[in-house]
């Protein structure tokens, strides 16, 4: 058992951190203000690879291992929880589906401009009334000769708004549940495609989280992804993949978390000493330092299995589960570490917490995560 | 053009010294590209982008140099060589000794050293491998262009520019300002995974371990001094002129 990282590795980390700790920490305050998307920074990730870090080099990625890009997205998110997603979205859930799914044509036009981050990527599936229940949509895409005409309405859509690429998911056929889902690949400007309200939310602020409105719009048949009835698969497909990488987004900011709250106890003098010095601050730091032990092994090991092509469904929702949990709880006691100056916006504990709440919905909420480990467990009885 | 890079590992410029037994404590300190050496490994592969060419990094240090050489590889340069062996481990005599055989029975027509180092920072051993070679040098380069057979380089002479031109090949050392070394990218790590580096033994390079053993000998190193805080004199220009030069003789003892 090895659990050291590879040279290239830890190489990349390095570089991924240096960039962040240079381009992101100084900035990421005021995006965190201003809930601006941060065009700037992701032009500047584009250009050191890091929008295609997954990428086989022959689609213009940097062909990195899995591991390397989960711990692309700890460092991105270390320094901002919100720019961790943007890449995120646009590479697990933007690029992936059209490099596994898509033509030879579809990958050729898409891909590689993705993965140097000219295009950047998001992906529709949620409704207002499919989100667990991802089947349910209700989008309709029906077919006039070789077009697709799209009706319906998509909410939460991270990216939305800023991403020229959608993949975009509708029922092609109403009868047939999952297997009438169909997906397409639907670009900004698209007549007909309407980017609807941008939710203000409690966190990640900097990060676009719209609306999308298909009012008929047309999209050519050559957008679309798979065959008909492939919607769900694809969908599914991606799920561990997203989930791992939510996982390292919340290792991201737990660590974050844990260091300012660590660096402030060192410093924060009260009764003549060091807070750290008391045993009630050492025994809250013990418990955040081994709880994020857990969760980045937790997600490690994820992600190792799925850089190794191995089944990881259960693994991923528990590093998921654990590694977000883990966020919401170590944020809350660095805010309480903090005390009083935790609770103003002088400090960045407070928005660690806020911006860790929603790892714990999105990508599956944690209790669909606690159902697909009891499935997992149940199958794994029956073999 | 064959271009060859002498590259030191140094500790980060930032990192805190720790002394235990009189000796710089490695535990925990990061290790960086000495910064001069970082010009020098940009320099090369802006030549080598402009005119064509192979770059080649030559370094002697401990396993962990690997590091260092796997950055200058990212950043562009093409291949390296990596003297691994306690031989070779010793004064700046030693060091340009083991270089200057690396570097003798290979093909260059420049080769670019930083000016110091910014641990030891004897500036020796660039100089010393040009002697080695017997070719010309040129040092704390601020600009360098290649003109033919020849490089005309500007040199930080005591705050004034020189211009000094030289046949090729030659050695030239860089000085802070030469350029602003990249950031190597993420697909640049990838590339560098893939590139070469051997390691040389100093047996198999032909020198004579004992002949080259160091010469020198560190006798102590001692931290500085912790320095005290400043302070802003105050008052009118006359009156701060007073005090100063009351400072500078009393306290300081320097009138």
């Amino acid at each position: 058992m090895d659990l050291r990282l590879s040279a290239e590795q830890e190489a990349m980390r390095k570089l991924v951190r240096d960039f962040a700790q240079r381009v992101i920490v100084p900035q990421a305050q005021r995006i965190d203000d201003r809930d601006e998307f941060p065009r700037d920074i992701v032009r500047r990730m584009g250009e050191l690879g890091l929008l295609g870090l997954p990428i086989p080099e022959e689609f213009g990625g940097v062909g990195a291992d899995y591991v390397s890009y989960m711990l692309a997205i700890e460092e991105i998110s270390y320094a901002s929880a919100a720019i961790g997603v943007i890449l995120a979205v646009h590479t697990s859930v933007g690029t992936m589906p059209i490099l596994h799914f898509g033509t030879p044509e579809q990958q050729e036009r898409y891909v590689p401009k993705l993965a140097a981050g000219e295009l950047l990527g998001a992906f529709a599936l949620t409704e207002p009334n499919a989100g667990s229940d991802a089947q349910s949509i209700q989008t309709r895409a029906v077919r006039l000769g070789d077009r697709y005409v799209l009706s319906g309405n998509k909410v939460f859509i991270t990216n939305g708004g800023e991403a020229d690429i959608y993949t975009v998911f509708a029922v092609t056929d109403p009868g047939l549940g999952a297997h009438g889902m169909s997906a397409f690949i639907v670009p900004r400007g698209t007549a007909g495609f309407i980017i609807g309200k941008k939710e203000r939310k409690m966190g990640l602020n900097g990060s676009a989280t719209a609306e999308l409105i298909f009012d008929e719009a047309v999209v050519p048949a050559e957008n679309r992804l798979g065959e008909e009835g492939d919607g769900f698969r694809i969908a599914m497909s991606q799920l561990d993949g997203g989930r791992i990488g939510i996982a390292a987004q919340a290792l991201g900011i737990a660590r974050a978390a844990f260091d300012a709250a660590k660096g402030y106890t060192l410093t924060r003098k009260q009764f003549g000493r060091p807070i750290a010095d008391f045993q009630a601050i050492q025994v809250m730091l013990a418990d955040m330092a081994t709880q994020i032990e857990a969760a980045k092994w937790l997600t490690y090991r994820a992600a190792t299995l799925r850089a190794t092509h191995l089944p990881c469904t259960m693994e991923a929702s528990m590093a998921k589960l654990y590694a977000t949990d883990t966020a919401m709880r170590v944020t809350t006691d660095a805010v309480q570490l903090f005390g009083g100056y935790g609770y103003t916006k002088d400090f960045p504990v407070e928005r660690y917490m806020r911006d860790a709440k929603v790892t714990q919905i999105y990508e599956g909420t944690n209790q669909i995560q606690r159902i697909v480990i009891a499935k997992a467990l149940a199958r794994l009885a029956l073999d | 053009m064959n271009i060859i890079v002498c590259m030191k590992q140094t500790f980060d410029t930032e990192a805190r010294i720790v002394l235990e037994n009189g000796a710089v404590k490695e535990d925990g300190v990061q290790f960086i590209i000495n910064p001069y050496d970082e010009y020098a490994v940009e320099e090369a592969i802006k030549l080598k982008e402009a005119e064509g060419g192979v770059v080649t990094v030559v370094t002697v240090g401990p396993a962990r140099v690997e590091e260092a050489i796997r950055t200058a590889l990212a950043m562009g340069a093409d291949e390296a060589i990596h003297v691994e062996d306690e031989a070779a481990f010793g004064d700046e005599v030693t060091v340009s000794e083991v270089l200057a055989a690396v570097i003798k029975d290979r093909p260059y027509d420049l080769i670019i050293a930083g000016n110091q180092a910014v641990d030891d920072g004897s500036g020796q051993v660039a100089v010393r491998v040009a002697e080695l070679l017997g070719v010309p040098h040129i040092s704390t380069v601020t600009k360098l262009e290649i003109n033919g057979g020849e490089v005309v380089a500007e040199r930080d002479a005591e705050g004034d520019t020189e211009i000094v031109t030289a046949p090729l090949p030659v050695l030239v050392t860089a000085q802070q300002g030469l350029n602003e070394p990249r950031y190597p990218s993420l697909i640049g790590i990838r590339k560098a995974s893939k590139k070469p580096i051997a390691k040389v033994a100093v047996a198999e390079l032909g020198l004579d371990a004992l002949a080259i053993a160091r010469r020198s000998s560190v006798v102590e190193i001692v931290l500085p001094a912790a320095k005290g805080a400043g302070r802003v004199l105050e008052g009118d220009t006359g009156a701060r002129a007073q005090a100063l030069v009351r400072e500078l003789r009393q306290t300081s003892k320097v009138l």
